[in-house]
């Protein structure tokens, strides 16, 4: 009776399956099949913040590491996206009116008269797709590797990652010659010549984003069950033993940063082929922290939670911004003070505490769970 | 790691595990660890006592790399310690036992027991480590030692306070250090608990060298080969409890009351 | 970038910019006073503390338009009024959310930064339900206007002079307060050990709710001097609260010198490079500065050593 509960560290327990299984029926068959194209594209949108929160539950949920700089990594990735794109978008033949042809029309426009270095390598789709996300990875590693190593966490890198937030987005509105300033990088149209905009393209690309995101789950899935899942825990709840028990601390923040950083990254180039547009109001301060409350309101120690808390959000967002903008805003303020002083853990916290009970109808004396069910971070 | 290790420190003709010399460690001007030097032979269990405030704790942190060293030089098997990170000095062989039991609330005592488990401790070796018979047998042994065996699934939250010491002195133990530091190991304990934990010390420290910070006099004279007698910073006295008891020093500013 | 200039140009200039920087200077330094008090001393991040300064510049506005109307030959002084008006509106307000809101999450951090995030998202709506959307300005009483010529070729303005002279007011009372009262006392006793100082008879929650409100309080000051170098918003706040915390962090969290000596740095850094550069690349530059020496000093400029 003891030992096949300690012995078997399964990828994934019955119910976890369970919840996979729904969530791909949801994005691949009830949402696809429920919803007229326009629809489905916007829930695409959705889907794509979905990979920050997703990131954000390993690094925050999991690991404690408060980061409201996931805008910069959502945004870099957009934004190597969407620099291939233009790229594509400005051959020679469609910029002739311009006074420099061959380069995006927003340098042009301030007198640009050459490629800038740091577009060039987006001239290459496979550079493009490296870049994605290896330029958001790097940065993150950066941050975390100079954070970390001092000790640095809780509310300092909170701070410290939204002023990150704040000055990339100065610095891609301010210069506008390179970035395309405050309107973003607009007008894309194909990706390795095939045309994005296209109702059939619409469609394929939600499968392809569905696809990342149960993938991401999937890797998310393994990270949290693997020895590696259980040290971010361990961190989380005593440090110094866990760095006393031989461990370089800092290391683990980083990956786990890192990988949230990647997740995200892989989110905003998603976006950018679904809406077609990047622009610096997905990189700063009120889009990194408004990703936060997506993980919150699913549950910030739930994979799936996550990614149903974001498309709640966004839905009801969606929903009250058209026939009621007032209130839209304090329904949201609303939204971080009851999560934070009700629901701690969310919609998942709800589920476990209520549902998954009577699904299960198991005996009251059964092992508490070995993940921690009733801890916010810090 | 061990392999890179000199075999011993030698001061004068005699060869220590650990060699503190002139220690001394300043918050602010204010000299919490002043000019402290001990040796500590192989297999030897040294106890430290003073009065409180007299530094005793600092200097296992010092020893185990949680406080960085003013001055002075902490020499662990030839290997100079004040400039190794803390998870190099463990993993050189030195495990530490905070005062208030420091266990991981949120996991189960298997799941506290496999993080201590001296493999995969980079973040690769982590993601790749597989839950093996070696581990798993180890685990059940440490387990079995420690009084928890029929507690392994249980979340540590959930346990005693005396529990969560052994499963702390466990956790170490699953490093087989060779050097172990334990502060306080039966503070807050029930006298039932502390006679187990007494057993418990006696059965591991075999085979190793014990640094022990303990106000429990009996408890002291108990396990205790040699006795440093630390006071606001300094070492007052040093030598067998025997000698330990009667210098008129000691008995002034602590055992006198 | 300083090439085209003689030296005395760019002395002058530095002096100029030095002294436009005054307001932006006295701005930060009371949010960040007020920052200070509530982080560094409760360890609390409040992120609506932008909205508390904002509740004070449109405080200012009220008491502008209402004298203009009904009691102009009372206008020259109303900038006292409104002042005053601001820091106990904003004070209040302080101390409600403090009991709403705060007291439950003291061990929380994490927790109240998105809490209060909620707060400044609900403050930002209703300021924009109350006053509209649209920035709204005040206007200044003659005597506040022009500027005293100190060389030929500088000039001091007369409200960057008033505002810096309020500021070093507040902040000695605010020292005083902290460091030399009965008050004070109780709340770094409260701050160091909250049992043990609600063991001594200290009310831990009633300094709880008065040291929130102060720092509030303070912040609405700020709003009303911010009144002289913007036009206020319901969205204004928000563009001063990550500044605001980086002077804080950078300044030292505990430390009120700190924070008045890392204010300085960063407002005088970044109106002297808006001289030479754009507003954009000021800004960034100046904050890239701070966020790299945080990275290289996280526990900021002026802090002590302490025994764990």
């Amino acid at each position: 009776m003891k030992l096949p509960t300690i012995n078997d560290n399964p990828f994934m327990k019955p119910m976890e399956w369970a919840s996979l299984a729904l969530l791909c029926a949801v994005i691949f068959l009830v949402l696809p099949l429920a919803l007229d194209g326009f629809r489905l594209n916007l829930v695409g949108k959705y889907l794509t913040y979905a990979f920050v929160a997703l990131g954000l539950v390993i690094c925050w949920g999991y690991c404690g590491i408060l980061s409201l700089g996931q805008g910069v990594f959502f945004g870099l990735g957009g934004y190597c996206m969407a620099m291939y794109l233009k790229l594509e978008a400005s051959s020679v033949e469609n910029t002739k009116i311009q006074s420099t042809p061959g380069i995006p029309d927003f340098m042009d426009w301030n007198q640009i008269t050459a490629l800038p270095w740091f577009w060039t390598p987006f001239k290459s789709l496979p550079l493009t797709l490296i870049a994605v996300v290896l330029v958001p990875t790097l940065f993150a590693f950066i941050i975390g590797a100079a954070m970390f190593k001092r000790r640095v966490g809780g509310t300092y890198f909170a701070i410290i990652t939204q002023a990150i937030a704040a000055i990339l987005t100065i610095l891609i509105v301010g210069q506008q010659g390179y970035t395309g300033g405050i309107n973003g990088i607009t007008d894309l149209r194909t990706l390795h010549g095939w045309d994005i905009r296209t109702d059939s393209a619409k469609y394929i690309l939600y499968f392809v984003n569905g696809g990342l995101l149960v993938a991401c789950v999937l890797v998310a899935q393994y990270v949290k069950r693997s020895k590696l899942g259980r040290i971010l825990v361990a961190m989380r709840d005593k440090e110094d033993r866990v760095r006393f028990s031989g461990y370089g601390v800092a290391s683990f923040k980083i990956f786990a940063f890192c990988l949230a950083a990647a997740f995200a990254a892989v989110g905003g180039a998603m976006f950018t082929l679904q809406v077609g547009f990047m622009s610096p109001s997905f990189v700063g301060i009120v889009p990194s922290i408004e990703m936060v409350i997506y993980a919150a309101v699913g549950g910030r120690l739930s994979l799936f939670g996550a990614i149903y808390g974001t498309l709640l959000v966004n839905w009801a967002k969606t929903t009250f911004s058209e026939s009621f903008p007032e209130l839209w805003l304090f329904g949201l303020g609303a939204l971080f003070i009851a999560v934070v002083l009700a629901f701690p853990n969310g919609l998942a916290g709800i589920w476990r505490q209520h549902v998954e009970p009577l699904l299960t109808r198991r005996p009251k004396a059964a092992a508490p769970a070995a993940l921690p069910q009733g801890a916010p971070a810090e | 790691m061990n392999a890179a290790i000199l075999p011993g420190a030698t001061a004068g003709d005699k060869t220590f595990l650990l060699a503190v010399e002139a220690l001394t460690v300043s918050f602010d001007g204010f000299k919490a660890v002043n000019d402290v030097s001990f040796y500590v032979d192989p297999d030897e269990i040294r106890v430290i006592i003073g009065p409180n405030g007299a530094g005793k704790t600092t200097v296992l942190d010092l020893i185990c790399g949680r406080t960085r060293a003013t001055s002075g030089s902490i020499k662990y098997k030839g290997t100079e310690l004040t400039k190794l990170s803390e998870s190099a000095i463990v993993q050189a062989g030195v495990g530490r036992k905070f005062q208030t039991p420091s266990i991981y609330d949120d996991l189960t005592v298997f799941e506290n027991l496999e993080i201590s488990f001296p493999r995969g401790r980079t973040v690769l070796g982590a993601l790749m480590f597989k839950r093996d018979a070696e581990v798993r047998d180890r685990i059940h042994e440490i387990a079995e030692m420690i009084f928890l065996k029929d507690h392994l699934d249980k979340r540590a939250e959930f346990l005693s306070h005396g529990q969560k010491q052994w499963l702390e002195i466990g956790m170490l133990l699953i490093q087989d250090p060779e050097l172990l530091m334990l502060d306080e190991p039966v503070a807050g304990m029930s006298v039932a608990e502390r006679k187990k934990t007494a057993e418990l010390l006696h059965q591991i420290i075999k085979g190793r060298s014990v640094l022990v910070i303990e106000h429990d006099m009996k408890f002291v004279e108990d396990i205790a080969h040699r006795v440093t007698v630390l006071h606001q910073g300094k070492v007052l006295s040093e030598g067998s409890m025997e000698r330990v008891k009667t210098d008129p020093k000691v008995v002034e500013v602590y055992l006198g009351h | 970038m300083f090439g085209d200039y003689s030296l005395g140009d760019l002395g002058a200039i530095f002096a100029m910019q030095g002294f436009a920087g005054l307001i932006l200077f006295s701005v930060y330094v009371l949010m960040a006073l007020g920052l200070a008090i509530i982080f560094g001393q409760m360890g609390v991040i409040n992120m609506a503390h932008g909205e508390f300064m904002i509740l004070g510049a449109y405080m200012t506005y009220l008491c502008s338009t209402f004298f203009q109307a009904h009691l102009p030959s009372l206008f020259p002084v109303y900038f006292f009024v409104a002042m005053a008006l601001a820091f106990v509106a904003a004070g209040a307000l302080g101390m409600l959310v403090e009991w709403g809101l705060i007291r439950h999450l003291y061990k929380r951090p994490l927790d109240t930064l998105l809490a209060t995030w909620g707060l400044s998202l609900i403050l930002q709506q209703a300021y924009r339900s109350i006053f509209g959307a649209r920035e709204v300005g005040v206007e200044l009483p003659s005597w506040m206007m022009g500027s005293v010529q100190a060389t030929d070729t500088i000039e001091i303005q007369i409200n960057g002079l008033f505002v810096m002279a309020i500021t070093v007011l507040i902040t000695l009372v605010v020292a005083a307060l902290l460091f030399a009262s009965r008050y004070g006392k109780q709340v770094r006793a409260v701050m160091q050990n909250r049992v043990m100082a609600g063991a001594v008879g200290i009310d831990t929650e009633k300094v709880d709710r008065l040291t929130f409100g102060l720092g509030c309080g303070i912040a609405g000051v700020a709003g009303s001097a911010f009144t002289m170098i913007g036009s206020t918003g319901p969205t204004s706040g928000q563009l001063y609260i990550v500044d605001t915390f980086l002077i804080v962090v950078f300044g030292g969290a505990a430390s009120l010198l700190g924070t008045i000596a890392s204010a300085f740095s960063i407002s005088q850094t970044q109106s002297t490079l808006e001289f030479f550069l754009s507003g954009s690349t000021a800004k960034v530059l100046t904050l890239l500065g701070v966020v790299g020496i945080l990275m290289l000093r996280p526990q900021g400029l002026f802090t002590l050593k302490v025994r764990r």
